[in-house]
């Protein structure tokens, strides 16, 4: 039988319809279903991003039990402060799986009021040695109103 | 021919039958994809900012460490999602600022001799949220990608740690994750924000310098912020819509 030249154009067309066949079974098999839903995405890393634990629990969370404390930081200076902006991360302590956490230390009122350039005028600082010798912080201030009485 | 019409026709018959069954089970399990899951329809519930004043920055850097803590951030310089930056404007050289920032300000800053009679100040920074950011149009995979509520967002299954985005972002707020090899950058606490927490830079900032906010919600705060001060974004010139709103922030800022 005589090879005929239309068979060019059906090998081609044949190679071209497996062509596409695999790519739509690939793109089928790769692309998630959710690609796609709100935008050139995956949908589902909104929710992979929303799911990572929190390590700060919020003011909101440790008033709740602390209610006392709350109390007295509230009519201070240190009102506006939350709790673990000095205390750390505690949103373990709060869902009540570490039950004693540490307590700050002495140099913890410093991260505040050391004297440091550019430090606005309205904000009180301290040179540490100079203000009170050896004495630590808490000889004179009481942390959650810290105005000396 | 030793075989009939009749054996040929059903064996054929029969072979199609089954090659159609594996074929319609085939096309069933290409239609249904690779399964992932769509959380609801958050578009247009929330649209969410950042909003610093600046006159509030006290630098003590208590917002470096919280964020890495919570997001779990390489505990080394130049890994950062939020940080510090100290600010030295001379008023006779405002073109050029000495800025420092040690460590990122993780740690706070040191006393320095300033120049005499110039302007010293915080700037602290973040990723930027940009309405039309950069970093979305470069991603080659969609790996990163603006979220119905306003908030750039990495999805770490899909980046291939091209680092176009890096170059392409115009603050400098992203960086390659050391261990995975992928973009990491802030996600204004997307876990907290959607549960109703502020960020954790914003929860431990002492003075309030920070706060994030919905431009949907007409009773959130951040409105009269806007209103009532003197507000800038950063690089406003880049057109890439920032949503972290400074206030009183100066023009020597970069």
């Amino acid at each position: 039988m005589r090879f005929r030249d239309a068979e060019h154009l059906a090998r081609l067309a044949g190679l071209f319809l497996a062509g596409a066949a695999l790519f739509v079974v690939l793109r089928a098999a790769l692309v998630p279903d959710d690609f796609g839903v709100y935008g050139h995405y995956r949908a589902g890393a909104l929710a992979d991003n929303a799911a990572r634990p929190i390590a700060y629990a919020g003011q909101p969370a440790c008033v709740e039990c602390h209610s006392d404390t709350g109390d007295l930081k509230r009519v201070g200076a240190h009102a506006p402060v939350s709790c673990e902006a000095c205390h750390g991360p505690l949103a373990r302590h709060a869902a009540g799986e570490v039950t004693k956490p540490p307590r700050p230390g002495p140099t913890v009122c410093l991260v505040c009021h050391a004297k440091a350039t550019g430090r606005p005028a309205w904000m009180k600082q301290i040179v540490s040695a100079e203000h009170a010798g050896e004495g630590g912080c808490t000889t004179c201030h009481q942390p959650h109103t810290p105005r000396i009485q | 021919m030793d075989e009939t019409r009749r054996a040929f026709l059903l064996k054929a018959g029969g072979t199609l039958f089954v090659l159609s069954g594996a074929a319609a089970a085939a096309w069933e399990a290409l239609a249904a994809g690779r399964q992932g899951t769509a959380p609801d329809d958050v578009r247009g519930k929330h649209w969410w900012a950042m909003a610093i004043d600046i006159d509030r920055c006290i630098g003590c850097g208590n917002c470096v460490p919280a964020c890495k803590i919570e997001n779990d951030v390489v505990d080394e310089p130049f890994y950062f999602r939020t940080w510090v930056e100290r600010y030295q404007v001379d008023p006779d050289d405002l073109a050029h600022p000495i800025v420092d920032s040690p460590n990122g300000g993780h740690g706070g800053f040191s006393d320095l001799a300033a120049r005499d009679g110039a302007k010293v100040f915080f700037v602290p920074k973040l990723c930027n949220h940009c309405a039309d950011s950069p970093c979305v149009q470069v991603c080659p995979v969609g790996a990163t990608f603006h979220s119905p509520d306003g908030v750039v967002l990495v999805d770490k299954e899909y980046c291939i740690g091209c680092r176009y985005c890096v170059h392409a972002c115009p603050y400098g707020c992203r960086y390659i994750d050391p261990r995975t090899h992928t973009v990491d950058k802030c996600t204004l606490c997307y876990h907290r924000i959607t549960k109703g927490l502020q960020p954790a830079c914003c929860e431990t900032c002492p003075t309030g310098a920070r706060r994030v906010g919905d431009l949907r919600n007409p009773d959130d705060p951040i409105h009269e912020f806007l209103r009532s001060q003197p507000v800038q974004v950063l690089k406003p010139q880049m057109a890439t819509g920032p949503k972290v709103y400074y206030a009183n922030l100066d023009g020597a800022v970069r």
